[in-house]
């Protein structure tokens, strides 16, 4: 099983998704150069975060034209699976992978800190592997992480299943006060209508071994790599 | 050049120089310079890059440890060993004059300077720390340079993908009008990696890389060797650089990647005095000379004039002196990263700096007088007149605190001692994966892993190391007594690294200081370089690089003396990274160190927060630092948590005691609004014969509050004693209450509430 790990001119979590999924989960990974026109032998893609060409004009709007993105379009036509993190997701969202958009925090402010999430949905490669009702813990760090798509959208969204994550109080709540940026819904990741691409705020990568005090951003790998081998079982 | 102005002593002191000065350039040239050339001086002259009025002081600093690979002053930053064939570098630089103009791009090209200064050395910069100082927050004038500043490293750091994680701000008077941001990196590499600024090899090729060169950031360096004044502030707006952090990450990217192939003779990055300090440093430090051609330079806007072009502090620029032959290899690299580079000249074997502009000579220096024979003044030093008010104050003036509960709730309030989460919320604290103790204890821990070495490390078992940083300085104590201050700002930073479970290694400091010319402040700074050398002696902490800002100060006056010190240590073991709040109800809570300083007439409340908070003064003399003691306690609070003993350590500063006993019972943060609580049950009246708001509120040196499991506590207490550190329990954990028990009374805080004041108090000022 193979993961590759897109590289955009400013990406700055490239390397740390790399270490979790090569290190800690064990799998083979190389990066993957935004010149780049096919995503080779991969059979999982992540777009880490960062700030892809400096995210000038907007998040994630100039990388959706790079040669890698066309090639991680087919892929996920093909029904490959996609997870965005962070700049990922913004970027999925520009390049039409994902619905919505990520606008500004409301708090005008970049946000570093751990936040608390719920678990939507157990129905996808993404979160088969959390054990039911179980809150994560799990960094965020973004300027520009406020989730916001039109009411119809969004209704599909719901209706579909499709949210992900949810920022939760420490009582798994959904409160306004749990919300770190103003996200519709308090949304903190969902996935496409077909559920093989996701893209999330949090960085699960950061959460990933107990040398950081905290091992629930694995649960997401778990997931993912479950899901492209079910046979196999990761320690 | 015809259209230059003709050299007139006016010109000459606009670029700073003296007449003396000049007469010294005729000296070493042999004729009178052209303007360009006296732009030359003017830059290399100013005290920013040839610390003409401190070389002779920095001298005292103790400089050598068997792990020092690289040294102060030998190059951009100095490198130690940390074992296994690993180093790290690291340095601290000020931004202070940029950032009171401009405090966005001020702080955020602060930070792309530090960054460019490691990984110039070869290092992958893992990590930031940043020392801030701005007047009271009831001004919004300060407010608007704090938030300015805090989004301006927000921005830089958080973009390039460097994790900001510690620093320390304070709020003062002194600095109102003359804000302080100074910004610390740390980069790591083996010791093959090593890279060193010196135009090597006659007839190498020089290449410039980076973007364009523009018109902004003429002469910072020479601004920033000034006076602040409101109308150099304005006409010098232009000296203020833009700063471009994704231009930067890919500049570092590709020179990274460059180094590794082996076709680099040399590399120095265009910081203060951009093309100007680099060719003519790398020149000097090669013995060699160096031949560039302006008309080469990438330039941003049509008809820059040579002047301009060498004297611009464009940002992300890095000069490059490549292995002759082996020119592709750049030209792919920097293609590959979409970076611009040009070939601008060679290196030559005359000893001379020599610029041309199409082909015409405009500026022939000897290099390496420019770059080492700046003078050096020996300035008077007079001690300040203010003194002996400061040693007059006896305790008499004030009486004893009536209202223990009341004065803590104002201490955690008070800006300088309440949470910073209003600051590194903003800051990517944990980019890189590798942060273990995040902003919020006493330092900051960060392990060091395979991709934190350039190119990433490919042994079979890499040997993670584990290190820590803390940054200090209690200025008002510095201002009060330059020389107890300063020991004591290198040793709070050591008992910071050893309350985190670290042994000091090295130290970083930057010297910001008033106007040289005044005695009175030159005595300021001989004094602190005094306290600051014997201290990181006492620690073998050598001084391994730093910074000097002088000139601050505005018509209103000086700033306090701020020498900021920030100190690396080392965790031997993932296991003894330790952090400040109580862990479990029921363990002991125990004071090592005297209660109160031995001798001390004010018993450590001179110059406390709690005089400057409760009584409106600062004044007082400072406790005395004894760095025996200090060094004494360190290595035994190491040696307890290394066997295992300790769950919490916090050392005591601002607010003293009764401060570090609140801190720890609700400074540990779980999750986004989620702040875990854990009271304490303290008994202090077996202390007798002190006054409570000296006991409580003191800032005597040398004291740690720890906690332990109730069992170990005795174990604890002997282990303590014979290594000669005093050491009592004073209280247990538990409870949702603070209780302190004193000869006189007993007092009790609901901590939910102590920590909603202190958690607040930024937020809601900056409201």
């Amino acid at each position: 099983m193979n993961f590759a790990v897109l590289q955009f001119p400013g990406s700055n979590c490239d390397q740390d998704c790399a270490h979790v999924l090569r290190n800690v989960m064990g799998y083979p990974t190389r990066l993957l150069w935004h010149k780049e026109n096919n995503v080779g032998d991969a059979d999982a893609v992540v777009v880490p975060g960062g700030f892809s060409y400096g995210d000038y004009l907007r998040t994630g709007s100039i990388a959706r034209f790079s040669p890698v993105m066309g090639a991680v379009k087919e892929f996920a036509d093909n029904g490959g699976f996609v997870l965005g993190i962070c700049n990922g997701f913004q970027i999925l969202c520009e390049a039409g992978l994902l619905p919505g958009a990520l606008i500004r925090n409301r708090s005008l402010q970049f946000r570093c800190e751990h936040v608390y999430l719920k678990v939507a949905t157990y129905d996808s490669p993404f979160t088969s592997q959390i054990p039911e009702g179980k809150l994560m813990r799990i960094p965020i760090a973004h300027g520009e992480g406020n989730y916001f798509c039109d009411a119809n959208t969004l209704d599909e969204i719901e209706a579909n299943d499709r949210i992900l994550f949810q920022y939760a109080d420490r009582e798994g709540d959904i409160t306004d006060h749990a919300n770190p940026n103003g996200s519709l819904k308090n949304i903190a990741g969902i996935c496409n209508a077909e559920r093989n691409v996701a893209g999330m705020m949090p960085h699960p990568e950061r959460a990933a071994e107990s040398a950081l005090n905290e091992k629930d951003g694995r649960l997401v790998f778990e997931s993912l790599i479950q899901s492209l081998n079910p046979a196999s079982t990761t320690a | 050049m015809s259209s230059d102005p003709s050299i007139t002593p006016e010109l000459i002191s606009e670029h700073g120089l003296t007449a003396e000065e000049y007469d010294r350039i005729k000296e070493i040239i042999g004729r009178e310079p052209n303007y360009v050339e006296l732009g030359i001086f003017s830059v290399m002259w100013s005290e920013h890059c040839s610390y003409k009025n401190t070389r002779a002081l920095l001298k005292g600093f103790p400089v050598e440890s068997p792990r020092v690979l690289v040294g102060a002053g030998e190059e951009n930053a100095g490198i130690l060993d940390i074992g296994d064939n690993l180093a790290i570098s690291f340095k601290i630089e000020s931004h202070n004059h940029p950032s009171a103009v401009e405090p966005f791009q001020g702080a955020a090209t602060g930070v792309g300077g530090i960054i460019r200064d490691i990984f110039t050395m070869g290092a992958r910069p893992v990590c930031a720390i940043n020392s801030l100082r701005f007047g009271d927050l009831s001004n919004s004038e300060v407010r608007r340079l704090f938030r300015g500043v805090v989004s301006g490293i927000a921005h830089y750091g958080n973009c390039f993908g460097i994790p900001t994680v510690a620093g320390e701000v304070y709020f003062d008077k002194s600095y109102e009008g003359n804000p302080l941001v100074n910004a610390f990196a740390l980069g790591v590499l083996r010791h093959d990696q090593i890279a060193r600024g010196a135009a090597k090899g006659v007839g190498n090729p020089v290449f410039y890389v980076g973007p364009a060169t523009g018109r902004d950031g003429l002469a910072g360096a020479a601004f920033a060797s000034q006076d602040l004044t409101e109308k150099s502030a304005e006409q010098q707006r232009s000296a203020v650089q833009v700063g471009d952090p994704f231009m930067e990450k890919l500049c570092m990217e590709a020179c990274l990647e460059l180094l590794a192939t082996g076709a680099v003779a040399g590399i120095q990055d265009m910081g203060a005095a951009g093309l100007t300090c680099s060719t003519c440093e790398t020149a000097a430090r090669g013995g060699t000379g160096v031949e560039i051609d302006l008309a080469k330079v990438p330039q941003r806007s049509p008809g820059m004039t040579p002047y301009e072009i060498l004297l611009s502090e464009s940002q992300e620029r890095m000069l490059i002196i490549v292995e002759k032959g082996r020119e592709d290899e750049v030209k792919r690299i920097f293609d590959k990263w979409d970076l611009p580079w040009a070939e601008i000249g060679k290196v030559t074997d005359t000893g001379q700096m020599v610029v041309k502009n199409h082909g015409e000579v405009v500026a022939d220096l000897p290099a390496a007088k420019l770059a080492d024979e700046a003078p050096v003044y020996h300035r008077e030093a007079k001690e300040p007149v203010y003194l002996d008010e400061v040693r007059s104050f006896t305790l008499e003036a004030i009486e004893d605190c009536d209202d223990p509960k009341s004065a803590l709730e104002k201490l955690l309030e008070w800006p300088t001692i309440a949470s910073k989460n209003w600051v590194y919320r903003q800051y990517d604290h944990m980019v890189r994966a590798n942060t273990m103790v995040n902003p919020g204890s006493d330092a900051a821990v960060i392990r060091i892993k395979a991709d934190s070495v350039p190119g990433g490390d490919e042994r079979e078992d890499f040997p993670e190391k584990i290190i820590a940083l803390a940054v200090d300085c209690n200025a008002t104590h510095v201002y009060l007594d330059p020389y107890e201050g300063s020991k004591a700002s290198v040793a709070e930073c050591a008992r910071n690294l050893a309350c985190s479970g670290a042994s000091p290694i090295g130290t970083t400091d930057n010297l910001n200081f008033g106007n040289p010319h005044n005695p009175e402040l030159f005595w300021q700074l001989k004094e602190s370089v005094r306290g600051l050398s014997e201290g990181c002696t006492a620690f073998d902490a050598p001084v391994t690089g730093g910074n000097v800002s002088l000139y601050n100060q505005n018509p209103d006056g000086a700033i306090d003396p701020t020498p900021t010190v920030a100190m690396v240590g080392v965790v031997e073991d993932e296991a003894h990274v330790t952090t400040q709040w109580f862990k479990d109800k029921g363990d002991a809570v125990i004071l090592l160190g005297e209660p109160v300083g031995k001798g001390d007439t004010l018993c450590g409340l001179g110059g406390s927060a709690y005089l400057q908070v409760i009584h409106g003064c600062k004044n007082g003399k400072p406790p005395v630092c004894d760095l025996g003691i200090e060094r004494t306690l360190g290595t035994t609070l190491l040696g307890l948590i290394q066997s295992d003993l300790i769950k919490s350590a916090h050392d005591c500063s601002e607010g003293g005691l009764a401060v570090a006993l609140a801190e720890s019972c609700f400074s540990e943060l779980h999750g986004r609004n989620t702040p875990c609580f854990l009271g304490a049950d303290v008994d202090l009246s077996d202390i007798k014969d002190v006054r409570s708001d000296a006991l409580l509120f003191g800032e005597s040196h040398g004291r740690i509050v720890i906690s332990t499991s109730d069992i170990d506590a005795v174990k604890t207490l002997e282990r303590a004693k014979l290594m000669g550190v005093p050491a009592q329990r004073i209280g247990t954990v538990g409870g949702d209450q603070l209780k302190v028990k004193l000869l006189n009374g007993e007092y009790a805080w609901e901590v939910a509430g102590l920590h909603d004041l202190w958690w607040n108090s930024i937020g809601n000022a900056m409201a």
